[in-house]
């Protein structure tokens, strides 16, 4: 059975703030809010939980930064040592100054790059996804927050037109 | 309004006292003949490390290099209390001038999160003007030759030094003298007057107060980035007189900088925990945090730019400077790598991390011994070569300058009310939210 939600259109993102907090209070669980930009403090007016990824960036870099030195290690050391600047020795200790300059950037290349994909796999983002968010002005100059009915529409119309919604309509579940 | 309490005051006084001690220790068991010198040195050794021993022993086979040798350690030993004193006295004035700087970019970029702090801010710098005359007594009494800290400034020695005649022009006594005089007239002068303009902007009713010091501050960073660079080939720079590092003046501003802004948030939450500066909320703290870590790092960027060139290009009027500190100097040279980048990059990245008061201060405690021993590092190879050690002048000369910055910061912020009354940017700072 498709259940039926209720989406509230918003121009301000202060107004929408304000509408968030107002509709917590009054206990009611936001499915999701589309905005065209990230309104900061949102996600902690939303209740959602406190992002991970930096954790994810944090073992990226280390990742990055192990993968530089052993490549160093093979290619300067192991498997083709060189003579450069008149460093001859074979050691990768005595060498690994000149190492430090591809350490940062591997670990930034990693720690940047994977922590990205692994933000748009966390959000479902894949090339030529249909797009979810139910209004192309949540692409422009409108937010729009979506609720859940269970035989409450009448009051939950009235309680977003107080929060200085803009326009209310009804609509299936999209599941995604 | 802040009353230096009495017990930190009595504190201050003992560290001052205490410190004057183990300076004056220093300066009384300084060797004054060659004999003295070499027993003292044969007496450390026990303590000290074999491998000094031994290379004592090598150079006193050699005979005919004996006599200039002893009487090159006699110097070095000579300038081991002087050298104590420098190193603290000028740590303890890098911190009042970066924070100098840090109240001039707030001040230029018209911050809208820190004119909270701009009281505490002023209260460190107020420090500028008896730290910056103690450095500018300990050049003079330089140049009067009390001491062998600057090699350059002895005639004899540059008679025989061809690379030191070339640079005669530049290291000049008086002119050395007189650049000094100028920075720290600069410095001071700016302080002072933006002080001014700040009291002064409580009580007025428009912002010109408040534009005027905007223009100043703008102003004043030209010249304390051209004076600040200066003063490092002057003050530091030219101990090792046969070496230069065209980085340098920016790696020193990165040391003073973080020392600076290190300092401005232990004592904002001292303070805060004596109840005063109700406003301030853990987003500052959070911001002074991020600074630290952020300028930690920026240090670390300097520190290896400068290192990584020298090591690899491998030229012997440069290397000589790295090779002298990592053979003598391993411990402090590789032991401030980690206190003054490790230890903070991995205590403060945190987001969280940064809004626990207790970890801030870790941290910083951390961060300023680590940039007291970087300082330590510039001076002590080139003025008492491998004869360095942590002892009593040292730690004296350390305790005696922080009773001096303690007792003169929190006199002077006892002195006007911690919260500027009408910074047209004084409401945004208190509902500065991260």
């Amino acid at each position: 059975m498709a259940s039926k939600v209720i989406h509230a259109y918003y121009n301000d993102d202060d107004v929408l703030m304000h509408a968030v907090k107002k509709i917590k209070e009054a206990k009611h669980h936001i499915e999701e809010v589309y905005c065209p930009f990230p309104v900061h403090g949102l996600d902690k007016a939303m209740g959602l939980a406190p992002t991970r990824i930096a954790i994810t960036s944090f073992m990226y870099g280390c990742l990055g930064l192990t993968v530089a030195i052993v490549m160093m290690d093979y290619i300067m050391i192991d498997d083709w040592p060189q003579d450069i600047g008149g460093k001859p020795s074979f050691s990768y200790i005595e060498n690994m100054p000149a190492f430090v300059p591809i350490m940062f950037e591997l670990t930034v290349f990693f720690a940047a790059h994977l922590m990205v994909i692994t933000f748009y796999l966390r959000s479902r983002l894949w090339p030529f996804k249909k797009a979810e968010n139910p209004d192309v002005r949540t692409t422009d100059d409108h937010f729009v927050m979506e609720i859940e009915i269970h035989d409450n529409e009448r009051e939950l119309r009235n309680l977003l037109l107080d929060t200085g919604a803009v326009e209310i309509s009804i609509a299936d579940k999209n599941d995604h | 309004m802040y009353t230096f309490s009495s017990r930190l005051k009595i504190a201050s006084i003992v560290l001052m006292v205490v410190g004057a001690l183990g300076l004056g220790y220093g300066f009384l068991t300084m060797p004054t003949s060659v004999e003295e010198a070499k027993a003292m040195v044969a007496s450390h050794d026990h303590g000290h490390g074999g491998s000094h021993g031994e290379a004592h022993a090598g150079a006193d086979s050699h005979g005919g290099h004996d006599a200039s040798h002893d009487e090159h350690l006699l110097h070095q030993l000579q300038n081991k209390p002087w050298a104590a004193l420098y190193v603290a006295a000028f740590f303890f004035f890098m911190i009042a001038l970066g924070t100098l700087a840090f109240y001039a970019v707030q001040r230029a970029s018209q911050a809208g999160w820190s004119p909270l702090l701009f009281r505490v801010m002023e209260g460190i710098t107020s420090y500028l003007v008896p730290g910056g005359i103690i450095v500018f007594v300990i050049l003079v009494l330089s140049v009067m030759h009390m001491n062998h800290l600057f090699v350059w400034m002895d005639a004899e020695v540059v008679a025989h030094d061809k690379l030191l005649q070339g640079k005669a022009g530049y290291l000049d006594p008086v002119f050395f003298l007189i650049r000094a005089a100028i920075f720290l007239g600069g410095w001071i002068l700016y302080r002072e007057y933006s002080r001014k303009l700040s009291i002064k902007q409580d009580e007025s009713d428009d912002n010109s107060n408040f534009k005027l010091n905007f223009k100043i501050s703008a102003g004043f960073l030209v010249f304390y980035l051209v004076s600040e660079s200066m003063m490092s080939w002057d003050w530091i720079m030219s101990v090792d007189p046969h070496w230069f590092s065209t980085l340098f003046g920016w790696y020193v501003f990165a040391s003073m900088f973080v020392s600076g802004i290190t300092v401005i948030a232990m004592i904002t939450i001292y303070l805060k925990s004596k109840n005063y500066l109700p406003d301030v909320n853990d987003s500052h703290i959070h911001d002074l945090a991020k600074f630290m870590f952020g300028i930690s790092i920026f240090w670390t960027y300097l520190w290896f730019s400068q290192f990584m060139l020298i090591w690899y290009s491998n030229i012997p009027e440069e290397v000589t400077y790295f090779v002298s500190r990592i053979e003598d100097y391993k411990l402090p040279f590789f032991g401030m790598l980690a206190m003054n980048f490790i230890f903070p990059f991995l205590i403060l990245m945190n987001s969280d991390y940064k809004r626990i008061n207790w970890f801030v201060v870790m941290a910083g405690i951390i961060i300023l011994a680590g940039h007291y021993i970087d300082v330590f590092n510039m001076i002590m190879p080139a003025t008492v070569g491998d004869q360095w050690y942590i002892g009593i002048p040292e730690i004296g000369a350390i305790l005696f300058f922080a009773g001096l910055f303690i007792f003169w910061v929190f006199r002077a912020l006892g002195t006007v009310p911690l919260q500027p009354k009408r910074n047209p940017f004084i409401e945004e700072s208190r509902h500065f939210h991260y």
